[in-house]
């Protein structure tokens, strides 16, 4: 089956067969998008939680909210229908703990806040999750069922 | 960033930076470790912060990270990267061959590491520069290299869609032990390291 690797702040849809893959994925969050009756499906690999936080904001797939919105347009254009449409997000981790406050080492836990808030804005569900701790993640996303499977080092495997 | 910007010259000055800090940290890993260091000239790089995470090879690679943050008149990152037999080569020579890389006094020793290395780095760029530069406490990662090398691309995600960083290898001289230093300073930062050296 055909496996397209989605990188850092990229976004890719594809139709029934096929694998979509994300690796090594930290602090970002994976966020997968399904319409289980069109068989499309869609995986978004953001960076930081909102555009409008940046000045430097024109890669759309860099951020949860622009991503998830691009996402969505083009999993429409490839024939999904939007109200079919049911996510898992995977992700948003912290790599490094510090005792100190400071706002960007909690990007992970800020990225998936984010995603939560978008998805609840289109009216999405999230069906399952694997978010939080301090452990990298791959995931490989099946588009024939829409089953994501979590890879990681030491914390074991596991299908949501 | 413009990368216009980056001529020939700026770049060897950038280089000779990366350079002295680097043979300074070099000789305080050799003298802990009583072994013979060597380092490359180190390379000043200019990539897409999406390609980060690629720089070690595979985003998979298990490695070690420590990490630590520059503050005051410079800001930005310093980060020691050991591949995983390294790491594992290294906490042996400190704490003897029974030594195992999870135990919590082989992660301390490694965070001691990265702290001298990175210390000696910075203490001689602060030295040249003549600008004050503190450096955080160092936090470790062993994980995906992606999952480690993503925290630093997010930080310039902020800023850039480019990032320049400074990178050393280091090779003991059995090559039991062979790390990279990234020297990761945000752009006005490296403007202003410049400036104080009479570059622009």
């Amino acid at each position: 089956m055909t496996i397209i690797k989605v990188g850092m702040a990229d976004l890719k849809v594809i139709k029934a067969p096929g694998i979509l893959t994300t690796l090594g994925l930290g602090s970002c969050v994976g966020i997968a998008l399904y319409d289980n009756a069109n068989k499309i499906a869609g995986l978004a690999h953001a960076m930081l939680p909102f555009s409008n936080e940046i000045i430097k904001n024109e890669n759309k797939a860099k951020f949860v909210d622009s991503g998830i919105k691009l996402l969505i347009e083009k999993m429409i254009e490839k024939g999904a229908k939007k109200e079919n449409i049911v996510a898992k997000i995977v992700g948003g981790s912290q790599m490094f703990s510090y005792n100190m406050e400071c706002s960007i080492l909690k990007i992970g836990e800020r990225n998936v806040m984010a995603a939560k808030m978008i998805l609840k804005n289109e009216k999405i569900k999230i069906i399952s999750e694997d978010t939080g701790g301090n452990y990298g993640r791959t995931i490989q996303f099946n588009s024939q069922d829409g089953s994501v499977i979590v890879k990681t080092i030491g914390h074991g495997i596991k299908t949501i | 960033m413009d990368n216009g910007k980056f001529d020939f010259m700026t770049i060897d000055v950038l280089k000779e930076i990366g350079n002295i800090g680097s043979g300074n940290a070099a000789t305080a890993l050799a003298s802990m470790l009583s072994t013979r260091i060597d380092m490359n000239v180190p390379k000043v790089r200019i990539i897409k912060f999406e390609e980060i995470p690629t720089l070690l090879g595979g985003e998979e690679e298990l490695i070690v990270g420590i990490y630590l943050k520059l503050k005051e008149d410079i800001e930005g990152s310093i980060m020691f990267i050991l591949d995983i037999e390294s790491a594992q080569n290294l906490v042996k020579m400190l704490l003897g061959d029974k030594a195992q890389l999870l135990e919590e006094m082989s992660i301390s020793a490694l965070l001691e590491i990265g702290n001298i290395v990175a210390s000696s780095y910075v203490n001689s760029l602060s030295l040249l520069t003549g600008l004050k530069i503190t450096i955080s406490i160092p936090a470790i990662a062993i994980d995906m290299a992606g999952a480690i090398l993503s925290v630093p691309a997010i930080e310039f995600g902020y800023i850039s869609d480019q990032t320049l960083f400074i990178e050393t290898v280091f090779k003991q001289k059995e090559d039991l032990v062979r790390g990279n230093l990234l020297l990761l300073p945000d752009i006005n930062s490296f403007e202003k390291m410049l400036s104080s050296l009479g570059v622009h």
